[in-house]
């Protein structure tokens, strides 16, 4: 028999043993919302294809071609795709996640669960799009013939991908417990994404900072590390391991701050909603 | 044998920001840093010191008028919103049903959303595959499977919203007001359906106010009024209680304010307030077999529009004894210019014969279609009388109807 309280304040954790029990909810939730998401839109998978696909043709001609942005030794389309790979997890991940409980309002005010599972699952839907996204950048690398050693980049692709998966989940929740309580910050955050992308390397090489601590500084942001590091699997240039464990530790801090301040606001959604 | 449900002392406390426009900006909260905030706060208790407990295989009502925080005990028995105060202990594993088909999307397909609906209302895939054949049977869906929602009827969505919620399987169920939908058959087969879950001995709070079906379902009422408990305790007490807070607007006896009744739905137009007329007077009491009239006032409709009018008479069982509209009688009536009006009701003889409450439900609107349904509009009371003029009452336990002019003799 199953007995429980409830109580005014609930215990300030991470609330996994709940999480576990509600794992079938979390399933059926993502398997929703990627459905969803691929009946939606007119083109359906082949959006999640064409999207970075376009922006690397993009990115190529201005910044490679025109602008002549150092790439590492590497052809720019490899270069950028594989800063866009990570971008866009964290873009659409951020986007979606923040506005993701109060798209879901309906049913936070009617039904109990671990709150969690709806920012968890948008991230899901984007980590869905990674792997479409993924065939494409495999297909790319057999055309420009790149020598890489595939241990060496599987390994570096799910270090880069639990750090960019960290932040986007950890700021993502956090942003959406904000949005919930403060309406505006839904038009902070496109704003704050575009600025984003320039301070991340994702069309430049971390290279071009000369200076170490700028480096290091450029690391607090998590994907500075995950897309350093995965660019130097596929090239010559060693990683900086220092660079990659500052993001490494920033992403493990913005993970638990932001699923924190997630917890300690989440039994009052249904009441600001 | 331990109970299921113990509820201590359950408050809840909710602020109100005067000058805020329902949410908070960043850009407020920072500027009101240097303000003092306390001025424009307003304390509100929607719940306050509830207590109360349920024994396994209870069908308790939970009744109130709206805004006597019903919705919000609800809430906090669902784990939707903490209490402010008190605590709650349950033994016994809890589904909620605030809503039929939470979560139903229109781009997913009948199958698809019977899967997450299921699944949020705590259905694990096993017990939905396990159910799978008997949800659609029930729901009368069946061809449209593979259908997207969105191209269902919403009688249809709503049949398979009940269905997935009909087949949950938990220890205690809290149902708020869902059977308040969907076609006459479809209610029926709703209310059929919980009662059977009554009799299979699980745990009920069912929050309605469709007294009726509160007769028919529950053994025991909770009646709350400004958020607390006014009574707990058998249900036709229970109910005359409700009736006695519900009419507690009435300004003078026979006089009932509509704008704000519990089951009116649509505030800003249609029935505004009724009288039942005796001897020319507003009056609550009537005699079996006498004169009877009623007059509703009604607003905010179309100028010179067409409006339908229905009334339906109750007896203290919320039997129906009389329903008439005036399409019945081939009579059309109309708003004035201003779209105001008052519909003027008559009886020459009043058939019921009784000594309880009678409780008037009507129904107003445009031509066809009802945009009021007020359950319980309106009450009066019989009074005794001889109908024969004889000096001898009838038995009003075995005589419902005024009998008329009745003639016995040998031939």
């Amino acid at each position: 028999m199953v007995e429980y309280e409830i109580k005014p304040v609930a215990k300030l954790g991470f609330g996994v043993d709940e999480l576990w029990r509600y794992r079938e909810l979390f399933y059926f939730y993502t398997w929703r919302d990627i459905k969803v998401r691929y009946k939606q839109t007119f083109f359906g998978f082949a959006w999640a294809v064409m999207q970075p696909i376009l922006m690397m043709v993009l990115f190529t001609f201005f910044f490679g071609k025109k602008l002549g942005v150092p790439s590492d030794s590497m052809p720019y389309p490899i270069f950028v795709f594989t800063g866009l790979l990570m971008w866009n997890i964290f873009s659409t991940g951020l986007t979606s996640a923040s506005n993701s409980i109060i798209n879901n309002a309906h049913i936070i005010k009617k039904i109990y669960f671990p709150r969690l599972i709806i920012p968890l699952s948008s991230v899901m839907v984007t980590l869905f799009d990674f792997l479409m996204a993924l065939t494409i950048y495999i297909v790319l690398m057999l055309y420009y013939a790149v020598d890489i050693n595939i241990l060496e980049v599987v390994g570096a692709l799910i270090i880069a991908l639990i750090i960019t998966s960290l932040t986007t989940f950890g700021l993502g929740t956090f942003l959406a417990a904000l949005n919930i309580k403060y309406r505006d910050f839904k038009y902070v955050i496109p704003y704050t994404i575009q600025v984003l992308l320039f301070v991340s390397p994702v069309i430049y090489p971390v290279s071009i900072v000369t200076n170490v601590w700028a480096k290091y500084l450029l690391a607090i942001n998590p994907l500075s590390g995950a897309i350093t590091l995965m660019r130097s699997a596929i090239s010559d240039v060693p990683p900086d391991w220092n660079m990659v464990l500052i993001s490494a530790v920033c992403a493990v801090i913005y993970f638990i701050g932001g699923v924190l301040y997630f917890k300690s606001s989440e039994s009052y959604f249904a009441d600001i909603v | 044998m331990a109970n299921i449900l113990e509820i201590h002392n359950i408050s809840k406390l909710f602020k109100i920001h005067h000058n805020a426009g329902g949410y908070l900006s960043l850009r407020e909260r920072l500027s009101g840093l240097y303000k003092n905030r306390k001025s424009s706060d307003e304390d509100f208790w929607a719940v306050k010191d509830v207590t109360f407990s349920v024994e396994p295989g209870e069908s308790k009502a939970i009744i109130g008028r709206n805004g006597s925080g019903k919705s919000t005990l609800l809430k906090i028995l669902s784990k939707i919103t903490p209490p402010t105060k008190g605590r709650i202990i349950t033994r016994g594993r809890m589904a909620s049903l605030l809503e039929v088909g939470t979560g139903f999307h229109p781009e997913l397909t009948g199958t698809e959303n019977i899967f997450f609906n299921g699944s949020l209302l705590g259905m694990t895939k096993k017990e939905i595959e396990n159910k799978f054949d008997e949800i659609v049977d029930f729901s009368g869906v069946e061809k449209f499977l593979d259908t997207p929602l969105k191209h269902y009827s919403s009688g249809m969505q709503l049949r398979l919203a009940f269905s997935v919620a009909a087949f949950l399987d938990s220890e205690i169920l809290v149902i708020d007001e869902v059977l308040a939908v969907g076609d006459m058959d479809f209610q029926k087969k709703c209310l059929d359906k919980i009662e059977t879950v009554t009799k299979s001995g699980r745990t009920i709070l069912f929050v309605s106010h469709n007294m009726a079906a509160i007769r028919a379902l529950c053994s025991s009422v909770l009646v709350l009024d400004k958020g607390q408990v006014r009574y707990h305790g058998d249900v036709t007490h229970g109910i005359d209680h409700y009736m006695s807070i519900s009419s507690s607007f009435e300004e003078q006896p026979g006089v009932f304010n509509l704008e704000q009744h519990p089951s009116k739905k649509n505030k800003k137009s249609g029935l505004v307030e009724a009288r039942l007329i005796r001897d020319g007077k507003p009056n609550y009491l009537f005699f079996p077999g006498g004169p009877f009239k009623g007059e509703f006032d009604f607003a905010g409709m179309t100028p010179d529009a067409e409006v339908g009018f229905r009334l339906v008479i109750k007896d203290s069982y919320f039997q129906s004894m009389v329903n008439i509209t005036n399409h019945d009688l081939g009579l059309r009536l109309q708003a004035n210019k201003g779209g105001s009006g008052t519909v003027v009701f008559e009886m020459d003889v009043l058939p019921v014969y009784g000594d309880g409450t009678y409780y008037i439900d009507v129904q107003f609107g445009d031509e066809a279609k009802y945009k009021d349904t007020i359950e319980n509009a309106l009450s009066f009371k019989l009074e005794p009388k001889d109908v024969f003029g004889t000096g001898k009452f009838l038995n009003p336990k075995i005589n419902t109807v005024f009998p008329g002019k009745v003639n016995i003799n040998v031939q």
